[in-house]
């Protein structure tokens, strides 16, 4: 065998490694493996590539890997647990802006490539110039240094097609002159169409663009495989556009909206602007812990539904604190999980697994929505959105038609919230105001202590 | 190896199919953790960065090409430590794991 044919044949076993880590990782019981053997496959694959006779620069090559691990290792092991979807995003992002990067560069070194080729370039620059800036935006989205609000700007549908026709405009040119700053130019194109794609997403909806963009860069990714005719690239950027795809499709289905919905909902203008202002100083219950907690105390059932303020506020262990103890005192407890709980599906399940949750105490929607009827104290903490009737009740209402948890069937809400300030969606949530309803204001973390020592002393 | 276009095509539409099925019966519990790891596959990128890298020339080429393996090698090594990192909460209950993955599936 010759060394390119050894090297293909190591590729040909890293696609293997691939398809086996997606499998696993589709099935909790072999998440883990499955991980493992897609990172042993992708140095295996990055060893096989130091193999090939044409590489040169060696040094510049090794420090941008180590520079590159020494920046992906610390930043993986040191973000909080509630922060991870963005940075999911930004790795995706950094990834997709190497594909669009590898992509210019082939050309830049031969211009004179095939027709084909030539496209790959073109799909390789754009749908990865789309996915990093896309992605940025995502991250200061989730982050909070920019409004989770959709973002319209006057003139944005103009603007979004002004940007098509100049992508089109010089896609044509890159291709018939063969010159790379069309590329470049096309490229910068791209990065604009990027942020224009996500600033009018609802911060609700960001997870499913992430997922998306995900999907994105696999295509890049496939892409400038076919630019650099490596197989490798092919197989594994495709198997990730297309889950990514599906899974994308899985996510807004259980956000019970429709791809199309999360991505130019704002254009149809919604009405969540002047929704959110509703009810600036209308009376709310509140109420103090040592109340709460003897309503609790002496509750038959009680169902915690835990949201992403849980998260922030680290207190994923307290609730667990406060649900053993109830449970000393006979009361059944259990967790109603809404699918997209948290800031992504799965999330809360990451985050209470964490705190030592047990897995039957944790109930996916469907299995916990008829048992509210029978439930004496529904206990939010930090949740909102999932919460809200207007999903079920409002058709105006932004998040109209997304499935929730009716908690509003309990006999008693008792929401722990740091403010009146709306959940993410940005919108006023009317069960609030019921009669039935207690708010205990505080930080959850907080609120949840004093709930501890409240029931303890009953 | 130079492969011709249509082979190309071939592996690419047989891969859309293989991707497709082989996240079909996902639970929604491990969606982030899947997305967090096709999100370090599509890393894979890293050895285009690197063979472009390798035929470089000039002091822009070899910076465009530079920035290309470093933030590859971010995606690559930052995807698979945040996927274990998610992954490992999972760890060391099996038995109940499958009971909350069965009720997932209904």
């Amino acid at each position: 065998m010759t060394r390119s044919q050894v090297i293909e044949s190591v590729y040909l076993i890293c696609a293997v490694c691939f398809i086996l880590a997606l499998k696993g990782l589709s099935s909790p019981k072999t998440a883990r493996t499955g991980n493992l053997i897609g990172a042993g496959g992708m140095v295996l694959a990055v060893l096989a590539t130091f193999a090939d006779k044409r590489m040169a620069h060696l040094p510049l090559m090794i420090a941008g890997i180590v520079i590159g691990i020494a920046v992906g290792i610390p930043a993986a092991r040191q973000i909080k647990m509630t922060a991870m979807p963005q940075m999911v995003a930004i790795f995706n992002g950094v990834g997709g802006g190497a594909a669009a990067l590898v992509g210019l560069l082939e050309f830049t070194q031969h211009p004179d490539v095939a027709v084909a080729r030539t496209l790959a370039v073109i799909l390789a620059a754009v749908i990865g110039g789309v996915s990093f800036t896309g992605s940025i935006i995502t991250f200061l989205k989730l982050q909070e240094i920019m409004s989770g609000r959709p973002i319209v700007y006057p003139g944005a549908k103009f603007g979004n097609i002004g940007l098509v026709i100049a992508a089109v405009v010089f896609g044509v040119l890159t291709a018939s002159t063969g010159s790379a700053w069309w590329l470049v130019a096309l490229l910068v194109v791209s990065m604009l169409f990027g942020v224009a794609f996500v600033l009018p997403v609802g911060g609700a909806d960001v997870p499913v663009v992430i997922s998306l963009l995900n999907a994105f860069t696999g295509l890049a990714v496939a892409a400038s495989g076919f630019v650099l005719n490596n197989v490798l690239l092919i197989v594994a950027g495709t198997l990730v556009g297309a889950s990514g795809t599906l899974l994308t499709q899985l996510m807004s289905k259980a956000m019970g909206r429709s791809i199309a919905n999360v991505l130019f909902g704002a254009f149809a203008g919604s009405t969540m602007g002047s929704t959110a202002e509703v009810g600036g100083d209308r009376p709310v219950k509140s109420s103090s812990a040592e109340d709460i907690g003897v309503l609790l105390a002496y509750s038959h059932k009680v169902v915690i539904v835990p949201g992403y303020g849980l998260a922030v506020a680290q207190a994923q262990h307290t609730i667990h604190e406060l649900a053993g103890l109830l449970e000393s005192k006979g009361v059944e407890v259990s967790y109603a999980i809404h699918p997209v709980a948290g800031r992504m599906p799965g999330h809360m399940n990451v985050l209470l697994a964490e705190a030592n949750v047990p897995y039957e105490q944790l109930k996916e929607m469907d299995e916990i929505n008829p048992e509210f009827d029978r439930t004496d104290v529904a206990l939010v903490v930090g949740a909102n959105d999932v919460v809200n009737p207007a999903a079920r009740d409002t058709p105006s209402a932004p998040i109209y038609g997304m499935p929730i948890l009716d908690v509003d069937h309990a006999s008693n809400v008792i929401f722990l919230k740091r403010s009146m300030r709306p959940g993410f969606a940005g919108i006023e949530n009317e069960l609030l105001f019921d009669g039935k309803t207690t708010l205990l204001f505080g930080d959850a973390k907080k609120s949840l202590t004093d709930l501890v020592s409240a029931v303890k002393s009953n | 190896m130079n492969y011709p276009t249509l082979a190309l095509l071939t592996i690419f539409i047989l891969s859309v199919f293989v991707g497709f099925e082989v996240i079909s019966k996902v639970s929604s519990m491990l969606h982030t953790p899947l997305m967090s790891g096709a999100n370090a596959i599509h890393g894979i990128i890293v050895i285009g960065a690197m063979t472009v890298l390798a035929t470089s020339h000039g002091i822009l080429q070899l910076t465009i090409g530079f920035i290309a393996v470093v933030f590859a090698t971010i995606n690559v090594v930052g995807g698979f430590v945040v996927t274990d990192r998610m992954l490992e909460m999972f760890k060391g209950r099996q038995p109940a794991k499958q009971a909350a993955d069965s009720g997932a599936q209904r």
